[in-house]
């Protein structure tokens, strides 16, 4: 199976927008701040192998060479505390959690197939994600109590995504306006774009 | 920022010092500011400045009393400090982990708790709607849990002083509840999303109506009129919202009530003789106490709670105000259940405020043969952030892949529609403390949750009408998503002590000068935003205060 993403606004960047009045200057300082990865301090080796096999089925980008780096950001918000506000009562703290839901994900791994999830193809590394979803664990002592399916979309998933479409790349994909101030937009109706916004999308039922 | 530097960040130190506070209509500029020494006995310390603490300091400042009000978070300046970023804006909001249980729990964070100045308004969706008028008394004109110990005749005037101070922009002529005179600003023009409400709504044969939202459609002031940026949940940058910290917070400050930002206020002291003397908060590094001769309590419906179980001593053991047990409890949430839908035209849900139309049919028909439920319901269109709404996708559905990234590729062509549900008060939702501290020592917030039958039975029936509405409106591959949103109650005022926390001016039946004045008085959580009520409640309580103080019974 060769997997291929049809994107809809091909050609649309917005960081085109850069020396527009879309952009202010803390927007830019933000996303400056955001195009280097920042170093790894907070998983380990092997966790971190893991995590980046994670990223890479959760967000798999076969169109592109240089592709969206979400791991170092997860590192670095577990580095610095950075919270939700909320942890479950029945969850240890995040960072403890993606510890442990890394290990369980690798354990589930060698358990079905006799090697760790990053080795896995990426038929069989989905495979794991789906049985971990519907709570069909083959190594449930290795979860250590740990809710899987809330620990895989609410821990895991959730932080990636944000991650990746917090990325140019992402917003730009989805035909997304991207950042917009002080100039917002004019025209809300049905259908109806500014010049500034992405043009039309390319849709294979329209 | 590199190490020994001065930090200019507003989260980083204290902004409100030195005689002078953050002018939030510039970039670096200020204001004046009264300020007033630990030792002086102020007339108010106000632990909170959000809905409920800001407008209150704003009608006791304005009335001559001295005023100091404490925020846990920082003082922003919009135009400068926030970004169109969603992840960088989380700075908004109450990232401090509160430990979540029971049989539904509760997110907390950016679902429902700011940490600023200006409170959760600085974040809120600004969607400004009114109680229905049985609501007060839902337990003897509807049958349903309990009164509030207000008349709605007495709230209708103060929800119109809100609407002004708001600049609240609606239609001339709003189609549910009694009369209303117009609302200060003209409507905003409903973007695509909303017309896909509008559409459902008219194929259904009920009513719909542009949202009452707390953004300017002209000027105002210093407020530019909006700009439809659609960022409005994670920060307005223009100053069009109408804001607490753009609108009670400037007036509190130039009628010489003293902010002090970064200022956690982790216990309420008593004297010997039972009432209560002042504050404990950390600023700066440090801890100090702030003498008053009466404190109110702001923070809503968590940080409310949990400071008066915090502060219990040898005369209070169970914590201040909770000689009956009541403090904690009752809390309520709205269901914040949603049905999206594909559409066939590009939508771009991005621009403008998330919810341009609103339908508050199930909040006023209660004959349909269709109502299984007490309680109300209204709902919105959406417009969620690109982050916001994966978040959304993977959490109800466990997508991943390019599943995902395909889901995710039709999000300009997608249109939601979202509850505010009315939850019951139930004893046993409620706020206690946890084992565990925060950075500064005190025992965490626990929060238990779970929904009864009724709450389910009403969010169920609003998915089947949302469902139904979205497909007369031309959407197709539906998905049902479950949340929550807002806090109301969990110090409940009433008219007796055995059942509530505080009479209906806020004070609380233990302590003569304790007082509350936020979402957590609410007895009933009704079927909209709770924000404007907050407000409309908050001027109510500080006309009263201030008329006791004339009268010398405070």
């Amino acid at each position: 199976m060769t997997e291929r993403f049809s994107a809809p606004y091909r050609g649309y960047d917005v960081l085109d927008k850069w020396d527009t009045p879309s952009f202010n200057d803390q927007t830019r300082r933000v996303l400056r701040g955001r195009m280097d990865p920042p170093p790894r301090r907070f998983f380990s080796d092997t966790e971190w192998r893991v995590l980046l096999a994670l990223c890479a089925r959760a967000m798999p980008q076969p169109e592109r060479t240089d592709p969206v780096a979400m791991a170092p950001f997860i590192d670095a918000d577990l580095h610095a505390g950075r919270g939700t506000g909320t942890r479950r009562a029945d969850m240890p703290e995040p960072g403890a959690a993606w510890r442990r839901g890394l290990a369980a994900l690798d354990a589930e791994a060698v358990a079905r197939h006799g090697r760790g999830f990053a080795d896995l193809d990426a038929a069989a590394a989905n495979a794991i994600l789906r049985a971990v979803d519907s709570g069909d664990l083959a190594d449930p002592a290795a979860w250590d109590g740990l809710p899987a399916q809330r620990f895989l979309r609410e821990t895991a998933l959730k932080h990636i995504v944000s991650i990746y479409y917090s990325q140019p790349q992402g917003m730009s994909e989805i035909g997304y306006g991207g950042p917009a101030s002080p100039r917002g937009y004019v025209r809300l109706g049905t259908d109806r774009i500014d010049p500034w916004e992405a043009p039309h999308g390319q849709w294979p039922d329209r | 920022m590199s190490a020994g530097a001065v930090s200019h960040v507003a989260e980083d130190r204290p902004r409100a010092t030195g005689g002078r506070a953050p002018d939030v209509f510039s970039r670096s500029g200020w204001v004046p500011m009264r300020e007033h020494a630990l030792g002086d006995e102020v007339d108010f310390a106000i632990v909170g400045s959000g809905c409920g603490g800001a407008v209150l300091a704003t009608k006791l400042a304005e009335a001559g009393h001295s005023v100091v009000m404490f925020d846990a978070g920082p003082f922003w300046r919009p135009l400068s400090d926030f970004a169109s970023d969603e992840r960088e804006q989380d700075k908004l909001y109450w990232l401090d982990p509160r430990v979540s249980d029971g049989d539904d729990p509760l997110e907390l964070g950016a679902n429902n708790s700011g940490r600023n100045v200006g409170g959760s308004t600085t974040h809120f969706q600004m969607v400004s709607l009114r109680f229905r008028p049985d609501w007060f008394k839902s337990r003897s004109k509807l049958g349903y849990a309990v009164d509030w110990p207000v008349d709605w005749h007495e709230m209708w005037h103060y929800y119109a002083e809100a609407e002004r101070a708001m600049a609240i922009s609606g239609p001339i002529s709003y189609p549910w509840g009694p009369k209303r005179g117009r609302y200060p600003y003209r409507e905003h023009e409903v973007n695509a999303a909303g017309l896909v409400l509008a559409r459902g709504a008219e194929a259904l044969g009920v009513a719909w109506a542009p949202t009452p939202l707390a953004t300017v459609s002209a000027p105002r002031g210093k407020s530019p009129p909006c700009v439809y940026r659609g960022m409005c949940k994670i920060g307005c940058s223009t100053n069009a919202k109408q804001s607490m910290l753009v609108t009670y917070i400037p007036r509190a400050l130039a009628a010489g009530a003293e902010i002090r930002d970064l200022a956690m206020v982790g216990r309420i002291d008593t004297g010997p003789d039972g009432r209560v003397t002042g504050v404990e908060f950390h600023r700066d590094g440090g801890w100090h106490v702030q003498r008053a001769r009466n404190v109110v309590v702001a923070g809503y419906s968590i940080e409310t709670p949990r400071l008066l179980l915090n502060s219990a001593c040898g005369r209070y053991p169970n914590g201040l105000a909770n000689g009956s047990d009541q403090v904690g409890r009752y809390l309520m949430v709205h269901s914040n259940h949603a049905v999206w839908a594909e559409m066939d035209e590009e939508i771009r849900w991005y621009k403008g405020p998330p919810s341009m139309a609103c339908c508050e049919h199930w909040n006023y028909d209660d004959d349909d043969p269709s109502r299984d439920f007490h309680g109300g319901y209204s709902f919105m269109s959406q417009g969620p952030l690109p982050g916001d709404f994966a978040g959304t996708l993977v959490t109800a559905t466990g997508a991943f892949g390019l599943d995902l990234r395909e889901r995710m590729a039709r999000y300009n062509r997608m249109a939601g529609l979202k509850i505010v549900g009315e939850t019951m008060p139930q004893a046993d939702n409620r706020v206690t403390l946890s084992d565990e501290k925060d950075g500064f020592g005190l025992p965490r917030a626990r929060i238990t949750f779970g929904y009864c039958d009724n709450d389910r039975r009403l969010y169920r029936h609003s998915l089947r009408f949302m469902s139904r509405m979205l497909q007369a409106a031309g959407g197709h591959d539906l998905l049902e998503t479950s949340s929550t949103a807002h806090l109301m109650g969990g110090c409940r005022m009433g008219s007796d002590p055995e059942t509530s926390v505080t009479d209906a001016n806020g004070r609380s039946w233990e302590i003569p000068n304790l007082w509350i004045c936020d979402g957590s008085l609410m007895p009933t959580a009704g079927g909209v935003n709770p924000a404007l009520t907050i407000v409309a409640n908050a001027a109510r309580i500080g006309d009263r205060i201030v008329a006791m103080g004339r009268k010398g019974t405070i």
